[in-house]
């Protein structure tokens, strides 16, 4: 154990790429792979966070990075629901199979 | 000698790697979704660690309080209660650990052959005056354009949910 810094912070970053990489790959429930995407999506915010303390102190670009695809990762959840249920009005199912045809 | 801040630091790490990987295996789809919750959690208590109070507020406002409850809400819409997901078969379950673990072991690798240096010595506090300042500054290190152009992107996703919404209430 060491006082922390940024090698452990990139390592909580790609372990939790990868977790969410792993839920993508075996989940076949849409809400569920939207979820991995989150977990995604947070642990390359959390990168640019850790990069920007620790390699750049003197600017504040990552953070406005984080902040940016904080907002586009809000609107492709609403966009991506919206879709969701629809598909389940449907189709009666959330399943990735039942997508197949992205018909009208 | 552990201080009080490294046992906080992985304290946060815990929760957040723990809480994340169960939301991947866990066949129930709600506690899917309160174990993205709590990593969230974790996530913002890294950037409070980290001392990035605004970016924590905000992580705290946009993803547990907005994409959670969405997420939470559409599952109440579309599941029935009690009901499991399908477990995944054996075989993919196996590809997918193997790749990922292969992706990961390579990034890491990779991360820790490579020393990164401070480059600035001057270090800039991201209070949310500065933050205001470099958003809606219209010079060359402002970010005054791609705030404009998120907000016309949050307009359109609004717009486009509601279409969404919409059409097949006029189709019945």
């Amino acid at each position: 154990m060491m006082e922390p810094g940024l090698y452990h912070i990139l390592f909580i970053s790609t372990a939790l790429f990868f977790i969410g990489m792993y839920g993508f790959f075996t989940r076949r429930n849409l809400i569920t792979m939207l979820m991995s995407i989150e977990l995604i999506l947070n642990s390359v915010n959390l990168n640019f966070i850790a990069f920007n303390k620790y390699v750049w102190a003197g600017k504040m670009d990552g953070l406005f990075f984080t902040l940016f695809i904080i907002a586009i990762a809000a609107a492709e959840a609403a966009v991506g629901i919206a879709i969701i249920i629809n598909l389940y009005r449907s189709h009666q199912s959330i399943d990735v199979a039942s997508a197949e045809e992205l018909k009208y | 000698m552990m201080n009080g801040s490294t046992i906080i630091f992985y304290l946060l790490a815990t929760l957040t790697l723990t809480c994340g990987l169960l939301s991947v295996l866990t066949q129930h789809i709600f506690r899917a979704a309160i174990y993205v919750l709590f990593a969230l959690i974790g996530i913002a208590g890294l950037y409070f660690w980290l001392q990035y109070e605004f970016i924590a507020a905000v992580q705290i406002v946009v993803y547990v309080g907005g994409i959670i409850v969405l997420i939470i809400f559409s599952i109440f819409l579309t599941q029935q209660t009690g009901e499991k997901l399908a477990a995944p078969k054996l075989d993919r379950k196996i590809w997918a650990a193997l790749a990922t673990f292969c992706g990961f072991a390579l990034t890491i690798v990779q991360i820790y052959q490579h020393s990164f240096s401070s480059f600035s010595q001057d270090t800039v506090d991201p209070t949310v005056a500065n933050i205001g300042h470099q958003m809606l500054d219209v010079n060359q290190t402002g970010y005054a354009l791609p705030f404009e152009i998120v907000s016309m992107l949050l307009l359109a996703a609004l717009v486009g949910c509601i279409v969404i919404a919409l059409r097949n209430k006029t189709e019945q």
